[in-house]
């Protein structure tokens, strides 16, 4: 065990720690709008519009976030098209490109748990609101959202913490994040286990801080 | 479609053996997790403490740390680790292991802490009165586990395993990073000598969908198979 090594790089690590949750808290707040958006297309009555928003969700599901990543920042480069216009200034930034590729990720899982959670809300309460007078934009906003927020904490907490891993993934697209910096210092040091334990850790605190803040939240939030 | 021809001219023939190679390594890896998930399974519902501790070690460790990370540490000290092996025997020679038994075992002891948390659940969800009954009827421990438990366990188990194998087939895609020829890494190797990168990334996205879409039916068979009864 090299414990100087250890304490070396915790620094490095912390530091790079910083462009992980950027990336994370960046990706996590589109993809809560992408997965809104697309949770209020599959409840759509519309089937084209139905099967559209289904067919996302089973695309970005069913493939590696990897592929994800590599066709956003390797391959829209190639059109020329996309070259010439305002996009270009964005995508050709392999951390947008990232956070693209996350947010669309993150934004399928979420739609897929906004939809359940939707859907567990029980009839009578939407028609005790109709009942009452309320019009149907108040009462998506002020009793279905609330109660689909509720019932999809626990599995949304479990989608953080796949993004948190998944941002390890920028590091394959030339960013320097905690998994970047940590292949760095191994491939530099030939010191595997030692990096390992510290990056590792790092990402286990993480982890831990998300889950227990969502184990707080559900709490606050239960009836 | 020219890129996709047979034979010398095209990377039809390459990306077909690399699809076999994906189907290998993610079967291997779901294997290797299921040896891990037997011997971690009965740890985590074990009463004893200490037994307990290195169960819930196992799974929160690797569930909480990114894959890629995992599969570096398996990359870089795999063959620092049986080299080190090798010279307490007097062996110094350079050893490299291969990138396929790296890549199934990195990507196996992940799966396996996905799995040993399904078999737990399946279990603990077998009602108590099974486990007295049997105990009752005077049937074999180990008789009773193959009898009367796995069969009941494999019926509540098999909806979440296919998750599982739906993440260990899309973690697959990561060991690309070691030089195995999967069906990621042959994208790459395509998409860097016809310049493509797009056609050959979206391939790639298609033929994971595939290789989704047959297992899932493969998995539904045995589904129905295994809850016939209910």
């Amino acid at each position: 065990m090299d414990f100087e090594l250890m304490i070396n790089s915790l620094p490095k690590l912390l530091n790079a720690t910083v462009i992980t949750l950027k990336l994370l808290s960046a990706s996590l707040f589109f993809g809560l709008f992408i997965g809104l958006l697309f949770a209020v297309l599959r409840m759509n009555k519309n089937t084209i519009i139905n099967k559209f928003a289904y067919g996302y969700s089973y695309v970005f599901r069913g493939t590696p976030l990897l592929v994800q990543i590599f066709i956003i920042y390797y391959g829209l480069g190639q059109i020329e098209y996309l070259r010439s216009t305002i996009l270009w200034v964005i995508l050709k930034e392999p951390y947008w490109c990232a956070i693209i590729a996350f947010a669309l990720n993150t934004g399928a899982y979420t739609s897929e748990i906004l939809r359940s959670a939707f859907q567990t809300i029980k009839p009578g309460m939407i028609e005790a609101g109709k009942s009452l007078g309320i019009s149907s934009k108040i009462i998506f906003y002020k009793i279905q959202i609330p109660i689909a927020i509720r019932q999809s904490l626990p599995a949304y907490g479990n989608e953080i913490i796949l993004m948190l891993k998944g941002t390890s993934l920028a590091s394959t697209v030339t960013l320097m994040d905690l998994t970047g910096v940590a292949k760095y210092i191994i491939s530099t040091t030939f010191k595997p286990i030692e990096v390992f334990i510290v990056a590792g850790g790092i990402y286990l605190f993480m982890t831990f801080l998300v889950h227990n803040t969502i184990k707080y939240l559900e709490r606050k939030f239960s009836y | 479609m020219e890129l996709l021809a047979f034979g010398k001219t095209g990377w039809g023939d390459e990306l077909f053996y690399a699809t076999l190679m994906t189907i290998a390594v993610s079967v291997t890896a779901m294997l290797i997790g299921f040896f891990f998930a037997l011997i971690f399974t009965p740890l985590k519902l074990s009463k004893n403490k200490f037994l307990n501790l290195i169960g819930n070690f196992y799974t929160t460790v690797i569930r909480g740390v990114p894959e890629l990370l995992v599969i570096y540490l398996f990359f870089f000290g795999g063959s620092g680790a049986i080299m080190f092996v090798a010279s307490m025997f007097g062996y110094f020679e350079y050893i490299e292991i291969n990138a396929f038994i790296t890549g199934a075992f990195a990507i196996g002891i992940i799966s396996g802490a996905y799995s040993t948390e399904v078999f737990r659940g399946a279990i603990q969800s077998i009602d108590k009165g099974q486990f007295e009954a049997s105990k009752v009827l005077g049937i074999k421990k180990h008789i009773q586990f193959y009898k009367v438990i796995l069969p009941q366990m494999l019926r509540l188990a098999i909806p979440n395993l296919s998750n599982v194998w739906q993440i260990t087939l899309k973690d697959t895609s990561l060991i690309s990073v070691t030089g195995l020829v999967e069906i990621m890494r042959q994208s790459y190797i395509a998409a860097g000598s016809t310049r493509d990168p797009l056609f050959f990334y979206s391939f790639a996205a298609v033929l994971y969908l595939l290789v989704t879409y047959f297992s899932m039916k493969l998995i539904n068979k045995l589904e129905l198979k295994y809850s016939r009864g209910y």
